[in-house]
């Protein structure tokens, strides 16, 4: 590793040294184990025994215990272990089902020392006793543990799991006589090492083969186990039944499990298959390993801490033949690289969101900006009290529920139903369609459709429908009332909140602005608009005589859900509070550009009240005289557009669209508006409004949505006789050479619209149907059915 | 006479309702009527030379729906089919109308058909069973009525099936259906391809596919070569085979539809074995398992003696058991006592570590000389050819071969750490699932041996099952290979080997020679420890490959 990084922990008495590195073996390692003194460890495999020693830069062979003229299967390894009192002994677990140990201090070149062959099958883990020199435990495929002491020939004693085979066994290491084994079929047994005859304590902890259990090193009776379902638990066995206190899911089956040393709450693990990392995991953050180390190239297949007390360095062997040290430090930590919000849609439109505590809290200070006033919404604040350890890693949840019948999008479906898109007068138009959304209460749509006519027809029928909203401030100077067209209540979100902001922030300043803006307005002259440092903010000076006419207000107390706008003048409904123009900076230098910038400036102004009372303003004169094109507000319209459509309410972008046709169509590329298009289509479509969406369709200009209602346009018939299609001709079966359609009242063949009534089937031309009904509401084929028609 | 309202609809009679079926099968007798009526009013006109192929052809389909009549009428798990489809099918033999009778005796050409258990007689335990397998595939196949000798087994592999062919998976349904063709068909096993041949196109296969592998999708041909190695010589799969599947541009496979379809192809490798391992007989509604001659006394006897299940035949068999009794009566006690021997002996004697490696090796070569003696040729199966190609491939013994080819062992891949693992990732349950049949295979036991009761086989089915593994160069560490020799003699070996290796090379002389005294619900459960240590030998090697592949 290129990591040079070098980490000494003090250590009572002494200091251990040393960098993530790692050595290449000969072959793949089974297991691995740690010299007490933390500078030696030993690694076996199928045909690998070997010592290494472990320097500070790297790791140095000390000791091939493979030695012999030819490997019996002895040797071929599937568990070692160290002994942690004596540095002069190791055990070994042969696939073959011996136990052999191993004296360091022999003289000879062979340390083999022992040989128990008492198991019938493989034994799979070997364990020595954490304070008493001579007792060794081995657990076999078997399905018998037995316990060996060192200087006896034979087992002291077997113990019967009556279950399958063992995987793992391992002595407490607080209580004496206590070991822990578990097995195949998903079993944890307890057993008290003086009593061979049934096991204390015996519970399922896991779906499948337990492959590992490590007891905690200070938590007396925690006990960690792995299994091939794939996760880890931790066990309280102190309590009467065994208590699940911790379960980690990871993403493959456990194959090792070992507790980090000072860290309570920390526990190393490796998997069987598939997965070659090893993570660390802080048992109370399931989730997201707190660390993890990615050497590996194939999986490991043991891991070890290298100190008793050193919480920083853990060795692992991989059957990709390495040994490695890797240094806490050095781990990366997927917590870093974790997304820490989660979002998710409920079945019901509800809305879940959950991020780290902090983040929300200082939302929430920001709470009043989270409604969207279309789908209003609760908050909830959950936090888990189940969670103890809330500095941590914890997160609040929060769920925002749709208001009963507040999300339902009837507006929509009226809206569709009831907009007229053509066949009048462009005038009519926008005032109807003005009209139908202010009946929905959609004013500031009906501003916009008012406005539009305003744009667009003649400028002579400027008389109605206007907008107010005068922002002023009551300052000193007795300044004239400014119009503002403030995007403040334009659209949900944190969007007009900060304009608002922002317009608040800056209103002093805009003040002395305003203040000399109001004397150029008055002498047709605008350069005062080229010095707003305010793009959110489309100001608009306006000279109203009257002191009474101005309405400071008071943006302190404006509630962007709620704004009550006192509207000065009566002369036009007045109803509408506010209408959004799009943001202002073309604008603005579109006025600046413009040769004609007073009368824009003045066409604007006509949008103030206009009080039927008071003399006009010497601009609106200004407004007949300078006639703008309609053109001239085609780069305004096209952002309103842009607007409703971002904002969602692509039904209006279109309808406009469709509206205005040619005016504004050349302004917005195709691409945009097809798109615009399809989505209007796609959902008056979920609405089944199958009529407006025709109509849309029929309307667009955009070839690749008019050519929607030109795709299988054709209705295949089925002749009701012997149920062929009819494929030449519509009311003549080619098979059976009979008519299919008889009118059932000039007995005729109908060749046109066909009308007939679902309940008996018989019908005929829609005229001759429609005149005998009024008549007669039975059946003209005289079948008595009474037949309705809708 | 259109043929659309003369569709038969089978899937109503699967229902648990019994008036469900009622109606169903009232359909059905109207249209087999109706059938009736046409035919007789074809025959008695004079006959037109230009309706000879349509009136063929309507025959062709009234014989193929007696032929399903008869089927029900024998094997359906519901008491009011049987009865009423036998009802419908005497109606129509009254209106002058020929009807078919099942060829053969029962089940399984091996196993006479007193010894089967008998639709209808069943459990309750059973009859589920029964009825689950007969609603999921509108059949009860003869494979399901051997296996019900061992009802724990079959369901576990009932379960295993179904989900492997109908649930939730990769592949889509006619794939999986072809993928088992392609795996029977190179045991040239005429009976399971027949049968999924039905599925597949009931399922809206493309009836071309079954002209031959080079009609099917290129995905297909070229998972060819993969269900060859691992039909005959499962330790040449390398990690390349994979490669070459999963990266094969448009035509690539991905990990979990090969997992998908490598566990399809060792099914159906493994169900062939038992196909032919138990001798089973073709299913009553597909071809060879009825006619439509009347029961005449010459070819009552020519039928009966190539079906190998005439009395008489059975006779002979039984006398010859009976000349043999007292010589397999000590068959069975010489066994025994040698398994109790090694019980006793293991702990004393301790071979040597170059004795049990060599024992390995030896028991290795010697599975490579048994062989049958009598090598009668096999016909080949009609139309079961053409699904494969290379018939010249087959099993190559893995000692004489397989010099180059390391070991395989167990400790370092085996099915419950790390196949399962794999298996259960890429398909998910199927792990699971395949998981509880091989344990429910290992471990099943009744305790009986023969005429013997408590005894102890754990000893005798581990041999089975490693001589298996060790046919397949894979071996455990922890087993005494000389334990095979002394269990395990020649004509059980020659049979086991036969089995598994070449199933269709299988007779019925090798399936009486064998374990001569014991019944034939044991000599089942052989069949069961052999087609699942096959399948299990097979997975390894594939999966082993795959996990290579994938680090």
């Amino acid at each position: 590793m290129e990591k040079m990084s070098r980490v000494t922990t003090a250590l009572s008495g002494s200091a251990l040294t040393g960098r993530t590195m790692h050595c290449h073996l000969d072959a793949p390692a089974n297991a691995i184990s740690v010299c007490r003194d933390a500078a030696q460890v030993v690694v076996a495999g199928r045909s690998i025994f070997k010592i290494y020693a472990i320097e500070e830069e790297q790791f140095v062979e000390k000791l091939n215990l493979r030695v012999g003229r030819k490997p019996s299967l002895n040797l071929s390894c599937a568990d070692v272990v160290w002994h942690q009192m004596d540095e002069n002994l190791l055990a070994t677990a042969a696939t073959n089902g011996v136990v052999v140990t191993w004296n360091l201090g022999r003289p000879s070149r062979n340390k083999q020392d022992q040989l128990f062959t008492e198991h019938k099958r493989t034994v799979n883990k070997v364990c020595f006793h954490p304070t008493e020199a001579h007792v060794l435990l081995s657990g076999s495929q078997d399905g018998f543990m037995k316990c060996f002491d060192l200087r006896r020939k034979d087992s002291v004693s077997t113990f019967s799991g009556q279950s399958e085979s063992v995987r793992d066994v391992q002595f407490s290491i607080r209580d004496y006589f206590t070991f822990a084994s578990t097995f195949e079929n998903g079993n944890v047994q307890l057993w008290d090492i003086r009593r061979p005859d049934r096991c204390e304590r015996m519970f399922t902890a896991h779906n499948g083969p337990v492959f590992c259990c490590d007891w905690h090193p200070e938590d007396r009776g925690w006990l960690a186990t792995g299994g091939r379902d794939k996760m880890v638990k931790v066990w309280d066995m102190t309590t009467h039944r065994a208590k699940e206190m911790h379960c980690v899911q990871t993403i493959a089956s456990v194959a090792r499990v070992k507790w980090r040393p000072e860290c309570r709450h920390h526990l190393a693990t490796c998997s069987m298959m598939v997965d070659h990392n090893i993570y660390v995991w802080d048992v109370r953050r399931p989730f997201v390993p707190a660390a993890m180390f990615e050497e590996h190239r194939d999986v490991t297949t043991g891991i070890a801490w290298r100190h008793p007390h050193d919480p920083s360095f853990l060795l692992s062997g991989s059957k990709d033949s390495t040994l490695c040290q890797h240094l806490f430090r050095d781990a990366s930590q997927p917590v870093e690289r974790a997304n820490p919000e989660g979002l998710c849609y409920g079945l019901f439109g509800d809305l879940a969101f959950a991020a780290k505590e902090s983040l929300v809290a200082a939302e929430s200070g920001r709470k009043p900006y989270m409604g969207d006033r279309r789908h209003p919404i609760f908050f909830k604040r959950k936090l888990d009290p189940a969670e103890p350890f809330s500095g941590l890693a914890s997160s609040a949840l929060s769920v925002f529920e749709t208001e009963s019948g507040g999300g339902s999008m009837s507006w929509f479906v009226d809206t569709a139903e009831r907009y007229a898109l053509a066949g009048r007068p462009l005038a009519e138009l926008c005032d109807h369609n003005a009209k139908v959304a202010r009946e929905l209460g959609r004013n500031q749509v009906a501003q916009t459709w008012t406005m539009l006519r305003i744009i667009y027809c003649s400028p002579g029928l400027v008389s109605s429908a206007n907008l107010n909203h005068s922002v002023g401030k009551g300052s000193s100077c007795g300044l004239p009332l400014m119009n503002s067209f403030n995007l403040k209540d334009m659209g949900p979100g944190l969007g007009s909140e900060t304009r608002l902001d922002r317009s608040k922030g800056d209103t002093r300043s805009d003040t002395a602005l305003l203040d000399s803006s109001a004397t150029l307005i008055t002498n047709e002259d605008n350069e005062e608009t080229e010095g707003s440092d305010v793009p959110a903010d489309y100001l608009l000076g306006d000279v109203e005589g009257e002191e009474d006419e101005l309405y400071p207000l008071d943006t302190e107390h404006v509630h962007p859900e709620e704004p009550e706008y006192v509207l000065p003048q009566e002369a036009f409904p007045l109803r509408h509070e506010i209408v959004d123009t799009p943001s202002g900076p073309e604008h603005l230098q579109d006025k600046a550009d413009s040769p004609h910038v007073s009368g824009n400036e003045a066409d604007t102004a006509s949008l103030a009240p206009v009080d039927s009372s008071s003399s006009l303003l010497s601009v609106s004169h200004a407004l007949y005289d300078s006639r703008l094109p309609p053109d001239f507000f085609s780069v305004l319209v096209r952002d309103m557009l842009h607007f409703y459509a971002e904002q969602g309410d692509v039904q209006m972008a279109v309808s406009v669209l469709i509206v205005l046709g040619e005016r504004v169509r050349k302004d917005i590329d195709e691409q945009t508006q097809e798109h615009w298009y399809t989505s209007y289509i796609d959902l008056l479509q979920r609405f089944c409004l199958w009529n407006v969406s025709n109509e849309v369709v029929k309307l667009s200009t955009s070839r690749a949505v008019s050519c929607l209602n030109q795709a299988s346009t054709t209705l295949h018939v089925n002749c009701s006789h012997c149920k062929r299609p009819m494929s030449s001709r519509g009311w003549v079966c080619d098979r059976c050479h009979r008519c299919a359609s008889m009118c059932a009242v000039c007995h005729h063949v109908v060749k046109g619209l066909f009308v007939w009534c679902q309940g008996c089937s018989h019908g005929g031309h829609l005229q001759h149907i429609m005149k005998w009904l009024e008549g007669s509401s039975h059946c003209p084929a005289g079948c008595g059915h009474l037949c309705e028609y809708s | 006479m259109a043929e659309g309202e003369n569709e038969v609809r089978w899937d109503g009679l699967c229902s648990r309702d019994s008036s469900t079926r009622e109606t169903a099968l009232e359909h059905i007798r109207q249209i087999v009527l109706r059938k009736t009526e046409y035919l007789r009013s074809v025959k008695e006109t004079l006959y037109r030379p230009s309706d000879g192929l349509s009136n063929a052809v309507s025959l062709d389909g009234m014989n193929k729906l007696l032929a399903h009549l008869l089927m029900l009428s024998k094997r359906c798990p519901f008491k009011d089919v049987r009865e009423r489809s036998g009802f419908i099918l005497k109606s129509v033999e009254e209106l002058g109308i020929r009807i078919p009778r099942p060829l053969g005796h029962g089940p399984s050409r091996f196993i006479p058909e007193k010894e089967i258990l008998q639709v209808g007689s069943e459990d309750a335990q059973m009859h589920a069973l029964f009825a689950d397998s007969f609603a999921a595939l509108g059949r009860l196949d003869n494979i399901t009525l051997v296996m019900v000798f061992h009802p724990q087994y079959l369901e576990s592999f009932l379960k295993t099936q179904h989900y492997l062919l109908q649930m939730d998976g990769p592949l889509p349904l006619h794939y999986r259906h072809y993928i088992g063709i392609m795996a029977a068909a190179r045991h040239q096993c005429s009976y399971l391809v027949n049968l999924h041949v039905n599925d597949f196109l009931h399922v809206g296969g493309d009836p071309k596919w079954l002209n031959g592998l080079e009609n099917a999708p290129q995905k297909l041909q070229n998972l060819g070569e993969l269900n060859k190695v691992l039909a005959h010589r499962p330790w040449l799969i390398t990690k390349e085979h994979i490669e070459g599947l999963l990266k094969a541009e448009e035509h690539s496979w991905s990990l979990a539809e090969l997992v998908h379809a490598v566990v399809l192809l060792t099914h159906y490798h493994s169900l062939a074995s038992f196909t032919f391992g138990c001798g089973i007989s073709p299913e009553i509604h597909c071809d060879g398992g009825h006619t439509f001659r009347p029961p005449s006394v010459s070819n009552y006897c020519f039928c009966d003696i190539t079906n190998g299940n005439h009395n008489v035949d059975e006779m002979q068999v039984n006398s010859a058991g009976n000349i043999s009794v007292s010589d397999s009566f000590f068959e069975v006690e010489a066994l025994m006592e040698k398994m109790k021997q090694l019980q006793e002996c293991r702990d004393e004697e301790e071979a040597s570590q170059e004795e049990m490696a060599s024992r390995f090796e030896i028991e290795k070569r010697e599975s490579m000389l048994v062989f049958s003696s009598d090598d009668d040729e096999v016909t080949p199966a009609r139309d079961v050819s053409r699904h494969f190609e290379d018939t010249s491939y087959g099993y190559k013994d893995f000692s004489r071969h397989g010099m180059h080819v390391p070991t395989f062992r167990v400790q370092d891949y085996c099915w419950e750490d790390h196949g399962y693992s794999l298996v259960n990732r890429l398909y998910p349950d199927v792990g699971q699932l395949i998981d509880e049949k091989f344990h429910i295979a290992y471990n099943l036991t009744y305790n009986t041996m023969a005429m013997h009761k408590d005894v102890d086989t754990s000893m005798l089915r581990r041999a089975i099952w490693n001589y298996i593994h060790c046919m397949f160069g894979i071996r455990y560490d922890d087993y005494d290979y000389g334990e095979i020799n002394q269990l395990l003699d020649r004509s059980f070996k020659v049979y086991i080997k036969t089995v598994v290796c070449t199933p269709e090379k299988v007779t019925k002389r090798m399936y009486d020679s064998f374990w001569r005294q014991f019944k034939h619900s044991e000599k089942v459960h052989v069949n069961l420890l052999l087609i699942e240590a096959r399948m299990q030998a097979e997975l390894l090697y594939a999966l082993r490959a795959i996990t290579r592949y994938m680090t």
